[in-house]
C-alpha cells in the first residue's frame, strides 16, 4: 500500500520535475549584453612626462590624459553555449592618439561543472593571480590600478591561453590554478617557446571568521621567456629609439583581502582592507631599437613593490578610501648609459604614492568618484585631483569576492 | 615553490571528512528550515545568508564557493532575488550537480505564481525583479506549495531514502496545515489594516492576511528613503492613516523611525525569516512571532 502511493507519487513528480528542469533551460538563450560607460577629468600639478624609474613602461600603463576625456569603455557579452560551456566577449573601445580603436580584452570559453571541481578556461582572458589582475577597470576601487600593477604588468595581465583550476574537496575554500599562455601580450612579448611563452601557477585560501570577517589569501607565480618586449605605452609615435628587452621574467606575489560587515551585511556599513606585494627577476638584454650604432646592455633586474589600501562603505552609497603604494628597483647591466635610457635605473628614488578617493554609487550600476594623489613616482612630484564616472547599462553581472 | 605548493594541497586533501548524508545548500534560511522538516536526519543543511543580512546583496565570497562545491542539493528563491551572487558562486564552485536545469538546482519561485509581475521592466524604475516578487516565502500557502515540489526533489536525487521522505513529508503536511488554520484564525483581526513598509519584502504575507500596504519607504525599490520622499508619504498618511510601519531585522530602522516621528504611527520589527529574532528558529514560530508583532501593534 505504501509503495503503490509512493511509486505514483513519484511517477507524477518526476514529470512534473523533468518539465521544470526543461522550463530553466530556455531562459538561458540570450546573451547578457552589457555596456561600461566611463569618462575623466584628470589635473596634473606636475607637467613633464611620466616616468616609474626601475620600471619600463609599457601596456596601459599611463598617468590618463589631462583634462576631460573617456575612460576605459567596454562592451561585454556572456552567456551559456550548452550545458557544458559558456562564453564570454569583452572589447575595449578607447581612443589613443585620435584614432578609435577596438581592442579585444576577453574572448574565452569556459566549463561549467565538468567534475571534480575541475575549470578549464580558453581564449584570451586576465591572468588568475594576484588579487586585482583578475578585475576589470570599472570595478576597481580608484581610478587607476596599483603602482606595481603600472609597472610590472602594463596595468594587468591578459593573454591568450589556457588555464585549469581545482577546487580542492575540504571544507575551506583552496583553489590551485595553473596557466599557460601565449606570451605575446605585455609584460610578455614574441611568443616564445613556440607560442607558449608564459605560464602561471597560483592557489588562493579564504573562509570567514565568525559572521562579520570574511578573508582570502593568493600565492602567485608567473613567469615568460621575452623577446622583443618594448618600453613605451602604445601611444608613443615621436620616440626613434625603443628600449626593447629579450630574456626570462621570474614573478612572484602574495595578496590578502579582508572584509568586514555588521552581521556579514554589507548594504550598509562594510570595510575592505588588501595587500598585494609582487617580486620581479629580470635576466636578458636590453637593446635601444633604432638606434644606430646599436645602444645594448645585458639585464638584470630585481623589481618589487606593494600597495595596501583600505575602502569603507559609511552610510548606505558613500564610499572612501585611501591607498599606499610603494616600489623598488635594482637593476644592473653591463652598460649604465644604455640601462639609464631605457628608464631602468633609479638614482637611489623609490617610487610611492598616496590617494584617497571618495565615491558616491545611486545604485549598484553608476558610481561617480573624487580622487586626490600625492604621486611620487618619480623625482618630480605630482599632485593629482580626478573626477570619474563609472556606470554600467545592460545586464551586469555579478562580481567575484 | 612547486614542491611546497604539493605539500599543501596533499596535507589538506587528507584532513576532508567523508560525507553520508544528503549535502544542501540553501541561499535563504527559510528553505534550510523547511529542507531540515523535509528530509530529517538523511539531510545536512547549510544557509548562504542569515536573518541580518539582505539577501539582495550578498557576495561569492571563498567560505560559500567551498560549501556550494561540496553541495548535492542547491535550493534557492530564484527569480533573481541572488542575481548579484549566485551565477558567480555557481561558476567559481565547479559542481555540475547544482547547474540549473540540473536536478540537484531548485528554484523555489519556478513552483508557485508569483505577485507583482511587471508589464514593463527599466532601470529608472530602481531594483525591479523581472519575474515577479520573489519574497515568496512569507506564505503558508505557498511554503505548502514549495514543500511538495522539494520533497518529489529529496526523492529524486536519493532515491535511497525515499521511505524516510515520505514520511517526514506527510508529518509536516499535516502540522503545517494545523498551524495554517490556528493561523488564519489568530489572524483574523488584522484583515483590512494598513501598513507601510520598508523595502517590498512583504506581498505574500499581506496578500494571506488581507492586510493592504498603502506606503513605502524607498522611493523605488533598492533606493535609501529621502527627506523628499518622506514629507510626501507624512502627508499621505495625515489624510489616510496606518496601522503601522513594518521593517525585517536587517533593514536599518532609522527610516522608519523618522516616520513614526512624524506620522505617530508604530513600529513593527517582524523577523522577516528564520532567526530573525530570538524566539523564531523554524518556520512554524516564524509566522506564529509575526503574528504575535502584528497584533500587538493593533491592540
Amino acid at each position: 500500500m505504501y509503495s503503490s502511493k509512493i511509486l505514483f507519487g513519484l511517477a507524477g513528480l518526476c514529470m512534473v520535475t523533468t518539465n521544470l528542469h526543461a522550463e530553466i533551460r530556455t531562459i538561458n538563450f540570450n546573451p547578457a549584453i552589457s555596456f561600461i560607460l566611463d569618462g575623466r577629468f584628470n589635473r596634473y600639478s606636475n607637467k613633464t612626462d611620466y616616468q616609474l624609474p626601475g620600471f619600463m613602461l609599457g601596456g596601459e600603463a599611463s598617468r590618463g590624459e589631462q583634462g576631460l576625456h573617456l575612460g576605459h569603455n567596454e562592451l561585454s557579452m556572456s552567456a551559456n553555449i550548452d550545458d557544458l560551456f559558456y562564453g564570454k566577449l569583452t572589447a575595449a573601445i578607447a581612443d589613443h592618439e585620435a584614432e578609435t580603436q577596438v581592442e579585444l580584452e576577453e574572448a574565452f570559453i569556459g566549463t561549467r561543472g565538468l567534475g571534480y571541481g575541475l575549470s578549464v578556461k580558453a581564449g584570451r582572458f586576465f591572468s588568475d593571480i594576484g588579487y586585482l589582475n583578475n578585475q576589470h577597470a570599472h570595478v576597481w576601487d580608484f581610478t587607476d590600478a596599483p603602482l606595481i600593477y603600472r609597472g610590472l604588468f602594463g596595468n594587468q595581465i591578459k593573454d591568450d591561453g589556457l588555464q585549469i583550476t581545482w577546487l580542492a574537496p575540504t571544507e575551506f575554500y583552496l583553489k590551485v590554478g595553473v596557466e599557460v599562455m601565449r606570451g605575446s601580450l605585455y609584460p610578455a612579448a614574441g611568443a616564445s617557446r613556440d607560442g607558449q611563452g608564459a605560464r602561471s601557477l597560483f592557489l588562493k585560501f579564504g573562509g570567514d571568521v565568525g559572521t562579520n570577517h570574511a578573508w582570502q589569501l593568493g600565492l602567485s607565480h608567473w613567469n615568460a621567456d621575452i623577446a622583443g618586449r618594448q618600453a613605451g605605452s602604445h601611444a608613443h609615435d615621436a620616440v626613434t629609439e625603443i628600449p626593447t628587452f629579450t630574456g626570462s621574467s621570474d614573478v612572484n606575489g602574495i595578496d590578502i583581502v579582508w572584509k568586514w560587515s555588521p552581521h556579514g551585511n554589507s548594504s550598509e556599513r562594510y570595510l575592505k582592507i588588501q595587500a598585494e606585494y609582487f617580486t620581479r627577476d629580470e635576466t636578458g638584454n636590453v637593446n635601444m631599437v633604432g638606434s644606430s650604432p646599436l645602444e645594448t646592455t645585458t639585464y638584470s633586474g630585481e623589481q618589487s613593490g606593494w600597495y595596501t589600501q583600505a575602502v569603507y562603505q559609511f552610510i548606505p552609497r558613500w564610499r572612501i578610501g585611501f591607498r599606499y603604494d610603494r616600489l623598488q628597483a635594482a637593476n644592473n647591466g653591463s652598460d649604465t648609459d644604455v640601462l639609464t635610457e631605457a628608464g631602468l635605473t633609479t638614482n637611489g628614488h623609490s617610487p610611492s604614492r598616496s590617494t584617497l578617493m571618495l565615491d558616491y554609487s545611486r545604485s549598484e550600476f553608476s558610481r561617480i568618484r573624487l580622487q586626490y594623489a600625492q604621486d611620487d613616482s618619480y623625482q618630480d612630484a605630482d599632485n593629482i585631483f580626478t573626477v570619474q564616472y563609472t556606470m554600467a547599462l545592460g545586464a551586469h553581472g555579478a562580481h567575484k569576492f | 615553490m612547486i614542491k611546497i605548493l604539493t605539500a599543501i594541497v596533499a596535507g589538506l586533501t587528507l584532513t576532508t571528512s567523508v560525507i553520508a548524508d544528503v549535502r544542501v545548500f540553501t541561499c535563504e534560511p527559510e528553505w534550510k528550515s523547511l529542507v531540515q522538516e523535509l528530509g530529517g536526519d538523511r539531510i545536512k543543511a547549510f544557509s548562504a545568508t542569515n536573518a541580518y543580512q539582505d539577501p539582495h546583496r550578498i557576495e561569492a565570497r571563498p567560505s560559500l564557493i567551498a560549501k556550494l562545491r561540496h553541495a548535492d542539493l542547491l535550493i534557492c528563491s530564484g527569480a533573481d532575488l541572488e542575481a548579484g551572487w549566485l551565477p558567480v558562486l555557481l561558476q567559481q564552485a565547479a559542481n555540475a550537480k547544482v547547474l540549473p536545469g540540473k536536478a540537484g538546482y531548485f528554484e523555489a519561485s519556478q513552483v508557485v505564481t508569483l505577485l507583482e509581475k511587471p508589464e514593463k521592466v527599466d532601470r529608472s524604475m530602481g531594483d525591479v525583479h523581472t519575474a515577479g516578487n520573489p519574497h515568496l516565502h512569507l506564505d503558508p500557502h505557498r511554503i505548502s506549495q514549495v514543500a511538495k515540489a522539494l520533497s518529489a526533489r529529496l526523492v529524486e536525487i536519493d532515491p535511497e531514502g525515499t521511505a524516510i521522505y515520505y514520511q517526514q513529508y506527510k508529518d509536516f503536511h499535516q502540522r503545517w496545515h494545523q498551524a495554517i488554520q490556528r493561523w488564519q484564525q489568530r489572524a483574523k483581526p488584522l484583515k483590512g489594516k494598513r501598513v507601510v513598509v520598508y523595502h517590498r519584502n512583504w506581498p505574500y504575507l499581506l496578500d494571506w492576511l488581507g492586510v493592504q500596504r498603502v506606503g513605502t519607504l524607498e522611493p523605488k525599490p533598492g533606493l535609501p528613503t529621502t527627506a523628499g520622499h518622506l514629507t510626501k508619504l507624512k502627508q499621505q498618511l495625515l489624510d489616510q492613516p496606518a496601522d503601522m510601519i513594518i521593517h525585517t531585522a536587517y533593514q536599518n530602522p532609522r527610516a522608519a523611525k523618522r516616520l513614526s516621528t512624524l506620522t505617530g504611527i508604530h513600529i513593527v520589527e517582524l523577523p522577516y525569516t528564520v532567526g530573525g529574532s530570538d524566539e523564531v528558529f523554524d518556520l512554524f514560530s516564524l509566522f506564529d512571532i509575526t503574528l504575535k508583532q502584528l497584533l500587538s501593534a493593533i491592540k
